[in-house]
């Protein structure tokens, strides 16, 4: 039996559904809207398992569930070594969003990543601590700076409403998921535009140690993908 | 994997050699106070250390690396000249990518190290040559570098103060540094700062903002570095081999850049006594950017020994000069502003040597 992992929540629910209708495969809730189960018709030997986005990750590395619909930026966030676990299968054409580096609007002459990194060795300079940047993505962020040589920061842990610690003094810079990016906005924040740390979109992955059974095989055909 | 045990064992039998050359055994905490210390770390070590919370501590660390602490335990009242020799385990995050090696790095693993706390200008020799000796049955590839050259190429460049500064900052971080030094070697084009409607927030001041304002509009009135300059940046860098011929270019490459003709004296005379102590400088390479590859606490010597049949290995052993960190350090000791000791140290990995032997 392969166990299918899908948000359970609101729109991504809703457009993982009418994607897979669009592949043949209808997914659909059992009993109440309540209830975190549902059943698949249209394919055999495959269950429905109905998972916050943000534990479907884990869930597919430990093997509970062998296929899974999650943003791919929270597979690259909480898999250390992803690629390891999962295999990326299939982009889905939703749920886009882009972690971004943001800093207040009112930073002049603030325009580049390059920029960004003077900034923090003068801050660094001026108030005797590294420049705070506010975010719940710390591998992606990490990475990310580290590859593009950016220095005299640190990271501080916002595991929401990020958006505000600049104002509040908590931070002077963020790194979060935007889609519009208008709360940024509205917080007087500007994203950098050479600092796109990465495009997420809802995605369909497969376990990697069951990638190339004939069961999983099968559905994927079934679903053309 | 080889044993803890077996590891320890050869740990011993490297900290005997320390003690035998006159080293005092230190043992500084496993559990170490995280603000202060982790800001003296390159953000390698910053990133990779595991932090965690005391109640009454506040934030505390898992033992990254010996050399801090016991530069502390040192300025908090060590005599000089002063040996120190420590074996214990440090912790280190390993975050490998997206995809997991087949053999990820230790989290977790044994150093052997030795710190010397000396004005004696021969004590780079000194450390190199203990090393050697210790390492010599296990046929390793040494290689030496010199963060004095770099840094002195750099500050002999002529540029600005400010602009000099801002490549030395980025000297170990390798593609900022070109990209900085392209910059400075092309006129600079003007930019508009243009003024938008945004309320001020967060705690960077409108007055840091105007002063990084002005300094850029002066900065684009600066002279461009002739491109002559970049050349010989790039030559320096690239001196690589067998430490004697190494030492002839450098010294062909001094007359042109007169900044770095007192270093390369200085590196002569050091393999001159590395030589005197029956190691033969030819069997070590020197490489002129090797300490660009290493803790951004190194200013000046720098030294690895590699196991040439593990290329997928850490060095086996590594120290260098760390002069900066014991100013640093010095002032927050309370022993004057800006107590400083030359100091220079290294470590070797005893579960590599194990696993070696």
């Amino acid at each position: 039996m392969l166990k299918l992992g899908v948000p359970s929540k609101g729109r991504l629910m809703d457009q993982t559904f009418a994607w897979f209708a669009a592949h043949g495969v209808t997914l659909a809730r059992s009993g109440s809207d309540r209830e975190y189960a549902g059943t698949v018709a249209g394919a055999e030997g495959v269950q429905l398992v109905l998972l916050s986005a943000a534990e479907i990750p884990r869930e597919l590395a430990a093997g509970r569930i062998q296929l899974g619909v999650t943003g791919s930026d929270l597979v690259r966030e909480k898999l250390a070594g992803w690629r390891s676990d999962v295999v990326e299968i299939a982009p889905m054409g939703f749920g886009h969003a882009d972690l971004v580096l943001a800093v207040p609007a009112c930073w002049r002459d603030c325009e580049t990543l390059d920029d960004f990194a003077v900034i923090a060795r003068d801050f660094r300079a001026a108030h005797g601590m590294r420049l705070r940047i506010a975010t719940k993505y710390h591998r992606l962020v990490r990475a990310f700076l580290s590859a593009h040589e950016v220095a005299d920061y640190q990271l501080v842990d916002s595991q929401g409403a990020t958006e505000g610690t600049v104002a509040n003094l908590t931070a002077e810079a963020i790194a979060d998921i935007t889609s519009s990016g208008e709360t940024l906005r509205a917080n007087h924040l500007k994203i950098l535009p050479d600092a796109l740390i990465h495009a997420s979109q809802a995605t369909l992955f497969a376990a990697r140690a069951v990638a190339d059974q004939p069961d999983l095989r099968g559905f994927l055909t079934r679903l053309g993908v | 994997m080889i044993p803890r045990t077996a590891q320890h064992a050869h740990g011993r039998r490297i900290l005997d050699a320390f003690l035998a050359a006159g080293a005092v055994e230190v043992a500084p905490d496993i559990l170490l106070p995280a603000e202060t210390l982790l800001d003296l770390y390159g953000e390698d070590i910053r990133a990779r250390a595991y932090v965690t919370t005391d109640p009454v501590r506040g934030e505390v660390m898992l033992r990254p690396d010996f050399t801090v602490p016991v530069v502390q335990m040192h300025m908090a009242g060590g005599a000089e000249p002063a040996r120190y020799c420590y074996l214990g385990e440090v912790f280190r995050k390993q975050d490998q990518g997206d995809t997991r090696p087949d053999h990820p790095r230790d989290n977790e693993y044994l150093q052997a190290g030795f710190e010397l706390f000396s004005r004696d200008p021969d004590a780079d020799a000194e450390l190199f040559a203990l090393f050697h000796g210790i390492l010599a049955p296990l046929n390793l590839d040494a290689t030496m570098g010199d963060m004095d050259l770099l840094l002195d190429a750099v500050a002999g460049l002529p540029l600005s103060d400010a602009r000099r500064a801002a490549l030395a900052h980025h000297i170990w971080r390798p593609a900022r540094f070109e990209r900085m030094l392209d910059r400075f070697s092309h006129p600079a084009a003007p930019r508009q700062f243009a003024v938008n409607g945004a309320p001020w927030t967060g705690q960077r001041s409108r007055d840091e903002m105007h002063a990084r304002i002005a300094r850029l509009q002066a900065d684009a009135h600066e002279p461009v570095l002739p491109t002559i300059w970049r050349e010989r940046l790039h030559r320096l860098f690239s001196i690589a081999g067998p430490a004697p011929g190494a030492l002839d270019e450098l010294s062909v490459l001094a007359e042109h850049m007169p900044a770095i003709a007192e270093a390369v004296d200085r590196l002569a005379a050091r393999i001159a006594a590395i030589a005197a102590r029956g190691i033969d400088p030819a069997r070590v390479r020197f490489d002129a950017s090797h300490g660009r590859r290493t803790m951004e606490y190194y200013d000046g010597m720098t030294f690895s020994f590699i196991s040439a049949a593990n290329p997928d290995w850490p060095p086996v052993a590594s120290g260098g000069r760390y002069d900066a960190l014991t100013a640093v350090l010095g002032q927050g000791a309370g022993g004057g502003q800006g107590r400083a000791i030359p100091a220079v140290g290294g470590i070797i990995r005893p579960g590599l040597v194990a696993a070696l032997c």
